[in-house]
């Protein structure tokens, strides 16, 4: 008996022990394979027409889950042609803000990743390596300025998108819309005579999915005219959601068409999916989209040329098409090979193809060509311009003050709200809902900018 | 060189030896992160800087001045009024496949299958359900109710019924799991004596089997409203809090990767847990108070 529970007890003792040994032994040996890669490769003498003396393994962190295991596994072997040593893998996440910031809060967060839009300006040098000075890499790359820290820029856009309205031209040619509307009443107008005619659905804002209500915002620039207005602006005013102002403007096109019933005839059960589909057979009208799902909607549409994209509607002088950076790319502060990891930035933006592919914008990259659906307004009165950066100081307020007010002006929130009291679930009016966030505005701005 | 020891230090070896893992475990995944979430309460911490401040109360000064923050208790009255049915039905179900049915276990299956499925595919399967002309308005039109049905999402006196419709559907597997056990461990002697006795099937119920599983009712009318006060799978995924169907631990969830207060969030969850625990213990003190 006492022989028995002895041995009981040593056994769990070995138990315990070969688990935290084997713990630790697994790690031992994955440290000293990577050490090993990392030995045979710098040793090599580099070849012509491939750099070989840049080797290690890296992990390129995604968002595109619907081409990791397609498109990048060719860029991966387009890579390989000229950084043979250099071994590739790739994780997509589903939903990357979310995922990533979680992951952000240990040291293992890949080698290459987008910068997540979230983190606040000011503490990006503690996650990410500085790619260059910005007075340098300006004459290169445009859209550096939204990442950029004491002169130091630490991300690459992946793409630069423009954003404005995506409609089917047929629709609106069937409903006897012959040009363009510029101005937000022409617009409505156009909406208006899209129902009469009953075969389409307006305007679809697809509300339940929420994000597509964000791509609103993007288009502040279009409505005040200016490229000023968002960044440096709007942090030093009191009247942000003040009738006559910009946000004012912008969101009162989407209430309008909400009461007047020129959106899906019920929002809460929207689909983004199905909605791609529906803008191409003609069964909405128009989306306020970026221009990277122009590319997405075509590829649906039995005729892609029903499919264009025009300015958000605006009562300004200027018609300004806002150019804005898409996720930028950087190398992460605790990878291991930071030189496989530039490589495979650089060659991404520069030799990859997907800013212009996949992605649907432009090339960050000075010089490259412009994708087709920007030539197209070539000759127009339509301007593209990236907006400015925020005055030396002032960098990051916008976002502290909209953080600090719960104003969410790239979250959905307020935009729901908008549609709620518009479709009449809410007893408060479009200037309630206004009062109320401008409210909450000087209060944080007063608190930010002391 | 565990031979000189006593029995008992023997035994005190082992019973560490054993519970070493399970405690380690319990506490790194649970304690810890709780632990974690006190102290953050009390920064403006926003979720990803390496350092913070300390701000002592001000969060929970926040919290219950500002009414924002405790106006969305009133949507869990619908998941609390909610888990009333749900626990009616469940009891009910679990005492009519407790007795001699046919297809009993394919019955239990289909009652419990909700529960197994994941949350997101249950948000997606009534999001088709709820919408115009959807499954539910296709049905009233087959059965000829069809002036019955509107917009169960996009009415906003409706939509937090339907979502704790919904959550309903869901949970209602679990209770009825939990009662057919108790049920089942009655001895099948009580019910024979009962039939001799001349006890129709609502006498058994009434006098054998709710006074044999009250301790297990109570156990599930504290989840059921824990649950009620925490509601947000259903919700989240399905409206995401919009249309007046806010609940608080969305909210919760909002102000922390929405705006990144992380600190603010943890004292609304630190508000949270003290509330159910606050509910809990008043239960309990009730139902003592009762016998």
């Amino acid at each position: 008996m006492k022989r028995n529970k002895m041995f009981t007890g040593l056994m769990a003792l070995v138990l315990v022990f070969t688990m935290i040994v084997g713990c630790s032994s697994n790690t031992n040996n994955t440290e000293q394979n990577t050490a090993k890669t990392n030995e045979s490769g710098s040793n090599t003498a580099p070849t012509e027409g491939t750099d070989k003396a840049v080797s290690g393994e890296i992990t390129v962190i995604t968002q595109r889950t619907d081409i990791v295991d397609t498109v990048f596994k060719d860029y991966a072997m387009e890579f390989n042609k000229k950084y043979p040593d250099v071994k590739v893998n790739f994780q997509a996440l589903s939903d990357y803000e979310g995922q990533i910031k979680i992951r952000m809060n240990s040291d293992d967060y890949g080698d290459v990743l987008l910068l997540p839009t979230s983190i606040p300006l000011a503490d990006t040098p503690q996650f990410f390596e500085p790619l260059g000075d910005l007075d340098q890499m300006k004459s290169q790359y445009i859209g550096l300025e939204e990442r950029t820290v004491d002169g130091k820029s630490y991300g690459l856009p992946i793409t630069v998108n423009f954003s404005g309205i995506l409609y089917n031209k047929k629709v609106f040619d069937d409903a006897g819309v012959a040009t363009t509307p510029r101005t937000p009443d022409e617009f409505l107008a156009a909406l208006q005579k899209i129902k009469d005619k009953g075969v389409a659905t307006p305007l679809y804002t697809n509300y339940a999915d929420s994000w597509p209500l964000t791509q609103w915002e993007s288009v502040l620039t279009t409505v005040a005219g200016n490229v000023d207005y968002v960044n440096v602006t709007q942090p030093n005013t009191d009247d942000n959601f003040v009738a006559g102002q910009p946000h004012y403007d912008l969101y009162k096109v989407m209430y309008d068409a909400a009461q007047k019933g020129l959106i899906e005839k019920d929002p809460t059960t929207t689909n983004w999916e199905a909605s791609k589909a529906d803008l191409a057979n003609g069964k909405i009208g128009a989306m306020v989209l970026g221009s990277w799902a122009i590319g997405q909607v075509k590829a649906l549409a039995a005729n892609p040329d029903d499919i264009a994209f025009m300015p958000y509607p605006t009562n300004a002088e200027e018609v300004i098409m806002p150019l804005a950076d898409d996720y930028l790319l950087g190398i992460s502060l605790h990878s291991k090979n930071k030189e496989a990891a530039r490589a495979w930035v650089d060659w991404f933006i520069n030799e990859s193809s997907y800013p212009t592919t996949e992605g649907g914008g432009m090339s960050p990259v000075v010089g490259a060509e412009l994708p087709a659906t920007l030539k197209l307004f070539e000759g127009t009165e339509v301007k593209f311009e990236l907006q400015t950066p925020a005055t030396a100081g002032q960098e990051g307020w916008v976002d502290k003050i909209d953080k600090d007010a719960e104003i969410g002006l790239w979250q959905p929130d307020f935009k729901k709200r908008i549609i709620e009291a518009a479709i009449g679930n809410r007893s408060e009016s479009y200037d309630d809902i206004m009062k109320d966030l401008n409210d909450a505005w000087v209060k944080s701005r007063a608190k930010v900018t002391q | 060189m565990f031979r000189n020891l006593s029995y008992k230090s023997q035994r005190i070896i082992i019973i560490i030896a054993f519970s070493l893992i399970p405690v380690a475990l319990l506490f790194t995944l649970a304690y810890l992160p709780v632990f974690n979430m006190f102290r953050y309460s009390f920064t403006d911490w926003n979720g990803y800087s390496k350092q913070f401040d300390y701000v002592g109360f001000e969060n929970y000064k926040t919290i219950f001045t500002d009414p924002k923050y405790f106006s969305v208790f009133k949507v869990s009255l619908y998941y609390f009024v909610g888990s009333f049915l749900q626990m009616g039905l469940a009891l009910y179900f679990a005492t009519i496949l407790s007795f001699k049915v046919r297809f009993k276990n394919f019955f239990k299956g289909v009652l419990f299958f909700p529960y197994l499925l994941n949350g997101v595919a249950i948000g997606f399967i009534f999001l088709f359900f709820f919408r115009p002309d959807g499954t539910l308005d296709t049905l009233l039109q087959a059965i000829g109710l069809g002036h019955l049905s509107q917009g169960w999402l996009l009415n906003p006196n409706i939509i937090n019924v339907s979502l704790a419709g919904a959550s309903l559907w869901r949970y209602m597997g679990f209770n009825l799991i939990i009662f057919l056990g108790a049920i089942s461990s009655i001895g099948k002697d009580v019910y024979e004596a009962s039939d001799i006795d001349g006890a129709n099937r609502w006498h058994q119920f009434r006098h054998i089997i709710l006074p044999s599983i009250k301790n297990i009712i109570q156990l599930n009318m504290i989840l059921a409203i824990s649950g009620a006060i925490s509601a947000f799978d259903i919700p989240y995924i399905m409206t995401g809090g919009s249309n007046g169907s806010n609940t608080f631990v969305i909210q919760t969830v909002d102000v922390a990767f929405k705006y990144g207060k992380l600190g603010m969030a943890s004292a609304m969850a630190v508000v949270l847990l003290i509330i159910v625990i606050i509910v809990t213990l008043l239960q309990k003190i009730l139902i003592k108070g009762e016998k």
